[in-house]
């Protein structure tokens, strides 16, 4: 009960505002540094704060945080409660911040064993709260069973294995440093082997992704200067009314969100609000969120006006969007052909619906659908995992930066140790003895 | 008679838990076999090395005696590691096995309180579970309020050489035929460990003008944080250096059934340790090298025995001869004394409290290589814990329990009373997972505030540290004052550069400061980032030490334990949470369910 849990405590689906719960005595640190406006640790406790998260210099959403102190909170600890705008991938994507950050996932339950256990719910409903221990931890042994089989834990294994010979290997060089026999770890030998680690971990995070998508539908934004007929073409792939749509430029301020099946695949299309010069403060908000998405996105569906020339905002996302998937739309193909932009576009009419199925064609082409499916990857779906990889990779960069600034190997052994720990805690593996074992067995030693 | 603490042994467990009692002002009684081996070195003729150097400097912070007595007695010394962080630089030292024995038996003749005496003792007298004194094999009752058992390798010992099994302990001294027994039959668990040690050559033997020599370093070095440098670094003893080669190899696999270990003539009882293996062990288990590394080191400049570092054997005497004489340099070695292995007693770990006491026998202590340990460090390292916490106990004080990230001693004792151990157990950098904390030159800054205030480290000593801290302080202030416009920084910033050493900005600062404190500054700003990492580890492991476990809870009252995890609480009976975090088989579910179970029969 050391460290600090992270929820989301409403449904993990669309909704109009979701919440992300922290407890635990680092939850006010840990949101402090991402929350842009103000120094949550200066605010007073029970207070409800405007603002955004902003990780990386990403602007990931607009969002009200509250903060409740201990001890008058839910679990007798820090809270922190994150106000978000409901849509899965923002919750997802701040989860993964959080956990990045020094937050674990929380397990079923655990607010409210925290709760007991800080003595704020009573007594009498213990017994239900052991139950609850005892059978999520077996559903939560078998699931990790279940998702570590073969490829992805043999994966892990090597890696480890490989870290364990480098780590056992500078702990010889320290504790029998007069064994001349011995080979000494070098800088260059740590730097090499971190690179091809890190290769290896960045494939596996890649291909994890890759994974995600298969799992939860590439994240498709539609981008487009206003009036251009974003939400039309939405709708149209949807099929269904769900944006509003108004020839009033600017009325789209809300990101919508809804999926459709191309070839098998799952596309989260987000439509934005239209990209412009704007004085509306509210406005302004949803234009930036929509260039924001852009990195973020897998797939942008650029809405071109066929009914006029290119504009300023067009050129902008042109550009804006060069390194990206992308399919460019040119819109309104029922009216007169103005736009002499020619490059690689699909002609379409929102209005009459003609041109859709050449998106989706488009679309299966990008991605390759039929071989992402076939590809028997090894890969990681969790969230708890990816998180770990991630910060396996961070230590790893660590050492990484250690060694090229020449810093003392044991120095440097120590984000070995980390991202070799962080690794174990994926597969869930036992730590020291480990380490003796692979000394004494590989080195001759002693007296 | 009548003592308040008696010590049963006088190796270095035994002479720091005598010291200790008696300097905290208990009538004490220090008992042995044999007065001529007080602090003696049965093995190699070195105090210090990787991690063990750094127990020397926190037996010395806490006001122990081992760093103390070492520098005094030095043949040569060198810092391991230089090259390396300093968090892994450690002193080691060559000894002189005579005047090491004879200054701590000055040192204990003349402290007040402190008795000692001949004799060995086959059993405990107890009174409700309570030690209450000592009966010796000539029958003499001696009592006490409490009593610290460091017999080292002297309970039921056997020297295994060849096919010979003999009934003594070290050097053929007797052993201890009873007091083993005597304690399974009061319920202790034992455990039958195994230790070796090399033969010694005679000095003008050996053709050292064919051997690599090692010198010490070229500046003066102590283990003790105040102590002036008894020896001139110019005139160190010298060891040497040479290899195994195939004649070796080929004569120990020829005769290898002719080992003790290998020739199973008897009933192999003892345990041995992995990391100090015999030579035949070394050469079956890593076939493919061509030769092993072995040094020379002077035991004494009284006498002409020459210790062969790395040839630990069991074989026959005709056999060693075979095999020295194949060493380069050692072709006409004269052998003084033979290698032999040893088997002897010790108790399982797991049946003591962090303080050392039993959990058996009240009053009880227990400290060296009857706790399953092995090397002269570890051994003087809990007997000062042992001897400060039977003090405490008697006088009904909490005792000294020194946490992971404290020191190096504290992950000895954790380790031993959290996982036990199955064969003797040496102390290692890569036990201790905040070794960055941990380091040589910050020991007394670690300790010496606990060693002055249980009352062990004089008040004149423990000033010297307060005067550094001082020193550190002012460093501090004044390093943020030099700034270096070029880089838009100043010393504090510009020192996290590698190249960049405080020493060369001395000129700045409005007054001289001790190299050590400028050490201390410089390594707090090198190292910030990768320090504030391992604080922030330590803090972690703090939260959940805070939590305690009542010493009375019974486990077969907590519903849903795992029935491993159950079992090995009810053994280990960890007193925090943090501790029964560490206990192999207790899982993440079993610690919640414990802190609900705690939460609501003790409303902790």
């Amino acid at each position: 009960m050391n460290d600090t849990i992270v929820a989301v405590s409403t449904a993990l689906k669309e909704g109009a505002i979701s919440i992300i719960r922290l407890s635990g005595c680092d939850a006010i640190s840990i949101v402090n540094p991402l929350f842009k406006e103000k120094d949550l640790k200066k605010l007073k406790s029970h207070t409800i704060n405007y603002g955004h998260i902003v990780y990386n210099d990403e602007i990931i959403d607009e969002v009200l945080v509250s903060i409740m102190k201990a001890p008058k909170t839910y679990t007798k600890e820090d809270v922190i409660e994150i106000n978000t705008h409901g849509s899965v991938a923002v919750i997802k994507k701040i989860i993964e911040i959080l956990l990045m950050n020094g937050c674990r996932l929380a397990e079923p339950g655990e607010f409210t064993k925290r709760a007991f256990l800080n003595g704020r719910i009573d007594l009498t409903q213990s017994e239900g709260v052991m139950d609850l221990i005892k059978s999520e931890s077996e559903i939560e042994r078998k699931m990790a069973v279940n998702e570590l089989s073969g490829k992805t834990s043999t994966l892990i294994t090597i890696l480890r294995d490989k870290l364990v010979d480098l780590i056992s290997n500078i702990e010889v060089n320290i504790d029998y440093p007069e064994y001349e026999d011995i080979e000494v770890v070098t800088i260059d030998r740590i730097k090499k082997e971190v690179c091809d680690m890190l290769n290896d971990l960045r494939k596996i995070v890649r291909l994890s992704e890759d994974g995600k998508i298969i799992k939860e539908g590439i994240k498709t934004v539609i981008l487009g200067k206003p009036n251009v007929g974003k939400s039309s073409i939405l709708n149209a792939l949807l099929d269904e009314e769900k944006a509003i749509v108004t020839n009033i430029k600017g009325t789209t301020r809300d990101i919508v969100e809804g999926s459709i099946i191309v070839g098998g695949i799952k596309l989260n299309l987000i439509d934005t609000a239209g990209v412009r010069k704007s004085n509306d403060v509210i406005e302004k908000i949803g234009i930036e969120k929509s260039l924001s998405l852009i990195d973020s996105s897998e797939l942008i569906l650029l809405v071109l006006d066929g009914s006029e020339e290119l504009s300023k905002e067009d050129k902008f996302l042109l550009e804006k969007t060069k390194n990206k998937k992308r399919i460019i739309i040119m819109n309104k193909k029922d009216l007169e052909n103005k736009n002499s932009y020619d490059k690689n576009i699909v002609k379409v009419s929102a209005k009459n619906k003609e041109g859709i199925e050449e998106i989706k064609d488009r679309i299966k082409e990008l991605f390759k659908v039929e071989e992402i499916l076939n590809k028997n990857a090894t890969i990681f779906t969790n969230v708890r995992q990816i998180s770990l990889l991630k910060s396996t990779i961070e230590s790893l960069e660590d050492a990484k930066k250690g060694a090229e600034e020449n810093k003392e190997i044991d120095m440097i052994e120590i984000d070995l140790k980390l991202a070799w720990e962080r690794l174990g805690d994926i597969i869930g593996a036992n730590y020291n003895e480990e380490l003796l074992d692979n000394l004494f067995s590989r080195f001759c030693l002693g007296k | 008679m009548k003592y308040d603490i008696i010590v049963v042994g006088a190796g270095h467990a035994g002479c720091e838990a005598a010291l200790a009692s008696a300097r905290m002002n208990k009538n004490t009684l220090l008992i042995t076999i044999n007065i001529n081996n007080i602090a003696d070195m049965p093995c190699n003729p070195s105090i210090g090395g990787s991690a063990k150097g750094i127990v020397v400097r926190e037996i010395d912070a806490l006001g122990g005696e081992m760093g103390r007595n070492a520098d005094k007695t030095l043949l040569q010394i060198k810092m391991l590691n230089k090259s390396k962080g300093p968090a892994v630089r450690s002193l080691r030292s060559q000894s002189d096995k005579v005047t090491y024995k004879k200054e701590m038996l000055n040192t204990l003749r003349n402290t007040n309180n402190l008795t000692i005496k001949e004799g060995i003792v086959k059993d405990l007298i107890i009174e409700n579970q309570k030690v209450i004194g000592i009966i010796t094999e000539s029958d003499d009752a001696i009592y006490c309020d409490a009593c610290i058992l460091t017999t080292g390798t002297y309970l039921k010992a056997d020297i295994l050489v060849g096919d010979k099994r003999k009934q003594e302990g070290p050097h053929g001294e007797k052993r201890a035929n009873f007091l083993s027994d005597n304690l399974s039959k009061l319920g202790f668990k034992l455990l039958r460990l195994k230790t070796g040690t090399p033969p010694r050559i005679e000095r003008s033997s050996i053709d050292f003008s064919l051997l690599k020599k090692e010198d010490g370093d070229s500046e003066e070095l102590t283990f003790s944080f105040d102590n002036i440098a008894y020896y001139d670094y110019k005139k160190q003893v010298p060891c040497y250096l040479t290899y195994t080669n195939e004649k070796t190899h080929k004569i120990i696999m020829d005769n290898l059934n002719k080992s003790a270990m290998y020739g199973g003539f008897y009933k192999q009882l003892g345990t041995g340790p992995r990391y100090c293996p015999s030579i035949e062990d070394k050469i079956v288990r890593f076939k493919d090298k061509p030769r092993h590394q072995l040094f020379l080191e002077p035991e004494s400049m009284y006498y002409d025995d020459i210790y062969l570092q790395g040839f630990s054997t069991s074989m026959p005497y005709d056999v060693q001869e075979k095999m020295v004489h194949s060493l380069k340099g050692l072709e006409h070695a004269k052998i003084l004394r033979y290698a032999y292995a040893i088997e002897y007693d010790a108790i399982d770990p797991l049946q003591l409290k962090a303080s050392l006491e039993t959990k058996i026998i009240e009053n009880l202590f227990t400290a060296g290589q009857i706790n399953g340990t092995s090397g002269y460090e570890e051994a003087a390292g809990q007997g000062l814990l042992a001897g400060i916490n039977a003090v405490l106990k008697l006088d009904k004080k909490a005792p000294l329990i020194l946490s992971r990230s404290d020191a190096y001693i504290g992950v000895l004792i954790d380790d031993l009373v959290t996982k036990g151990t199955i064969e003797p157990y040496r102390l290692l950098t890569s036990r201790a997972e905040f070794r960055l904390l941990l380091r040589s030159d910050n020991a007394d800054l670690r300790l010496s505030k606990k060693g002055y205030e249980i009352g062990l480290l004089p008040k004149e000593r423990y000033k010297k540290v307060q005067d550094k801290i001082k020193e550190i302080e002012d460093i501090e202030s004044e390093i943020k004052n030099v700034t270096f416009p070029k880089y838009k920084c100043n010393l504090a910033e510009y020192l996290k550069r590698p190249e960049i050493k405080i020493i060369d900005y001395v000129s700045k600062f409005s007054k001289k400061y001790t190299k050590e404190a400028l050490e201390q500054v410089e390594i707090n700003h090198k190292y910030e980032g990768y320090i504030v990492k391992a604080k922030k580890e330590a803090e972690k492991m703090h939260r959940l030490g805070k939590k305690q476990i009542p010493d009375d809870i019974n486990y077969s009252k907590v519903d849903n334990l795992a029935t491993e995890a159950r079992q090995k609480l009810e053994k280990i009976r960890p007193r925090t949470i943090d501790q029964a975090t560490r206990i192999s088989g207790v899982n993440p579910s079993d610690i919640s369910i414990l802190m609900v179970y705690l939460k609501r029969y003790y409303n902790e």
